[in-house]
């Protein structure tokens, strides 16, 4: 199986099996697109921890996802910088225009919105990621071209 | 000054190893190779390079601490969370630099003898992760990792270590808790790191732009280094800039140069010609400055006299329509969501502190709530594990110091002063 494989490269980087542990919740997430009980499961057993050892750290990080997500993440920037240069009106747009609330899912599946704490982009302030892209200097029109670049 | 840190910065091929060999890396490596690794230790102190990761500590010192321990194996960690608000200066080095990074990573590791390296990168850099990759398969490929680099016998291994979104975790105990596969928990010191760090040896945690300055260290030697910017703590500096300026971004400057200038002549002043109300110096952790102070010096030593701390050289600049208790507010909420638990004081504190910024902020503030968030401020001021608490503390206790008229019109008047 792919992600047996996967994890037995992220092995071979660190002298104990836990130290694996989180690569290893990334490979899951990828494999199964959040990280459900199956997947707390499934890495416990490759690694050989306890599954409320590896659910434990899991829910510890923010970036792990404990519940499905849409097709698409949004992780927008509302701190300080992105605050100044108008992200909460973004917030709001997403809002009225998706019904898509902080920590949501739109109805069709297609986004999920995450409030991301400082994304390092405050020089080019408002900023977002949509899945492992990255867009910054962001207004209204911008982020929905942005956005409906995303099917 | 010539730019050592951000050199060729604009040439597009500045990540790969061909582009990076050609303006003269790893030249420095090949130099500190035909040094004992103590010479290479000494040669950093000798040259004042102090952490640019936040606290300041001289380098020289911490690796001779862990070069000192009998233990092996050590570790060396590249820091590279930056996740300190309004930070974004390792960014361009870890983009648009990552051979910079791994010959300073590789030179360190010799001088400190140790065989295993992580470069711990905040997720929410997924860019950097793939260029990371990249250039260390190059640097692999070129014999300038593994386990006979260079076939001069020395054996260093380093890989990515790629974190999910914890603040926390680049203080440096929590970081090496991390990458154990721990929730990211700062232990207490002492032991430091440098004598029980990850997996319980010696350690050495060091930030992007620190390690980055190695190589030049080498080059030139740490006397001429000493001589760069403030001869009390020298070097090259990254400062980013952001918020209320024309020119938003990361300068590569002296340490020591004036706030004023950055803000004025390097950033193109305050954005459409409007009035300078505060600056943030060095994150968002460290204490604000009223306009009156920013003749100050960027650095280590001028920063505190002045009642504030230069931190990661992250300036956020504000002018006179941003709200100070809506940015008090937001930033305290970052802490509130970012603090790990381990400690009450900063676990309910900042969240105590996030209510009644809330409440002043929208027009429902009470008669003594300024007195309770300088007690509550107070309370974890001090208290905790790791600075984070202070952290909180210091905004809070420094936006209503500098701004108590503004959070008394937000409680009287229901509105802010701005509107
Ligand atoms: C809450 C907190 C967050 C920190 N975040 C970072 C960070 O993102 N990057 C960093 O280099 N240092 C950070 N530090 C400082 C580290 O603990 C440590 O001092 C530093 O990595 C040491 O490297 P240096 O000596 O090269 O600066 C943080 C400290 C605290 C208390």
């Amino acid at each position: 199986m792919e992600f047996l494989k996967e994890i037995e490269e992220i092995l071979n980087r660190y002298p104990d099996r836990q130290g694996a542990l989180l690569p290893s919740l990334y490979v899951a997430q990828k494999e199964y697109g959040w990280l459900s009980q199956e997947s707390y499961e499934a890495v416990a057993q490759a690694l050989n921890l306890p599954p409320a050892t590896v659910k434990g750290v899991a829910t510890f990080y923010a970036m792990y996802k404990h519940k499905p997500m849409g097709r698409h993440l949004i992780q927008l920037c509302t701190n300080v910088a992105c605050m100044v240069m108008g992200a909460e009106r973004l917030v709001d747009l997403l809002k009225n225009k998706y019904g898509l609330e902080p920590g949501g899912t739109t109805e069709d599946g297609r986004f999920s919105l995450v409030i991301m704490e400082c994304i390092g982009a405050c020089d080019k302030a408002p900023a977002m990621l949509v899945d492992t892209d990255f867009h910054a200097d962001l207004n209204e029109k911008r982020i929905i071209e942005i956005l409906e670049s995303y099917k | 000054m010539e730019k050592v840190l951000l050199k060729n910065i604009d040439n597009p091929d500045s990540a790969r190893i061909e582009a990076y060999e050609k303006s003269g890396g790893y030249s420095g490596l090949k130099k500190a190779f035909e040094m004992e690794p103590k010479a290479i230790i000494e040669e950093v102190k000798r040259s004042g390079l102090r952490g640019r990761g936040g606290a300041g500590f001289p380098t020289g010192m911490k690796w001779d601490f862990a070069s000192r321990d009998p233990k092996f194996p050590k570790y060396l960690l590249c820091n590279a969370d930056e996740g300190e608000p309004g930070t974004f200066k390792d960014r361009p080095l870890l983009e648009k630099r990552p051979h910079l990074l791994i010959e300073g990573m590789i030179i360190s590791a010799y001088a400190l003898k140790a065989e295993y390296g992580y470069i711990y990168l905040r997720g929410e850099y997924p860019h950097a992760k793939v260029v990371l990759e990249e250039a260390i398969k190059e640097a692999y490929e070129r014999g300038y990792l593994g386990d006979n680099i260079l076939g001069k016998g020395v054996k260093f291994h380093l890989s990515v270590h790629q974190g999910a979104g914890a603040y926390i975790c680049g203080e440096e105990t929590a970081l090496i808790e991390s990458i154990e596969g721990k929730r990211g928990q700062p232990r207490i010191k002492p032991p430091f790191p440098v004598n029980v760090g990850a997996w319980g040896m010696p350690t050495v945690v060091n930030n992007v732009e620190t390690l980055s300055n190695i190589p030049y260290i080498i080059e030139i030697g740490g006397e001429a280094y000493s001589q760069i910017g403030n001869p009390e703590c020298p070097g090259p500096k990254l400062f980013s800039i952001s918020c209320c300026v024309e020119k938003p971004g990361v300068y590569e400057l002296p340490m020591g140069t004036p706030l004023k200038e950055i803000i004025y002549e390097h950033a193109g002043g305050i954005k459409g010609g409007r009035q300078l109300k505060a600056v943030i110096p060095g994150g968002i952790s460290t204490p604000v400055l009223t306009p009156d102070k920013i003749d100050c010096p960027m650095d280590f030593v001028n920063l505190p006299k002045v009642g504030s701390m230069l931190g990661s050289g992250a300036i956020m600049v504000f002018d006179d329509t941003v709200c100070m208790v809506k940015v008090c507010w937001r930033a305290i909420k970052f802490f509130e969501h970012e603090s790990c638990g381990k400690c009450t004081p900063c676990r309910e504190g900042t969240g105590w502190m996030r209510s009644i910024l809330e409440r002043i902020e929208g027009g429902f503030g009470r008669e003594g709530d300024i007195e309770l968030l300088q007690d509550v401020a107070m309370s974890i001021a001090g208290k905790t594990f790791c600075p984070l608490g202070d952290g909180a503390a210091n905004v809070v206790l420094s936006f209503i110091r500098s701004f108590t008229e503004e959070f008394d019109y937000h409680i009287k008047n229901k509105k802010c002063i701005t509107q």
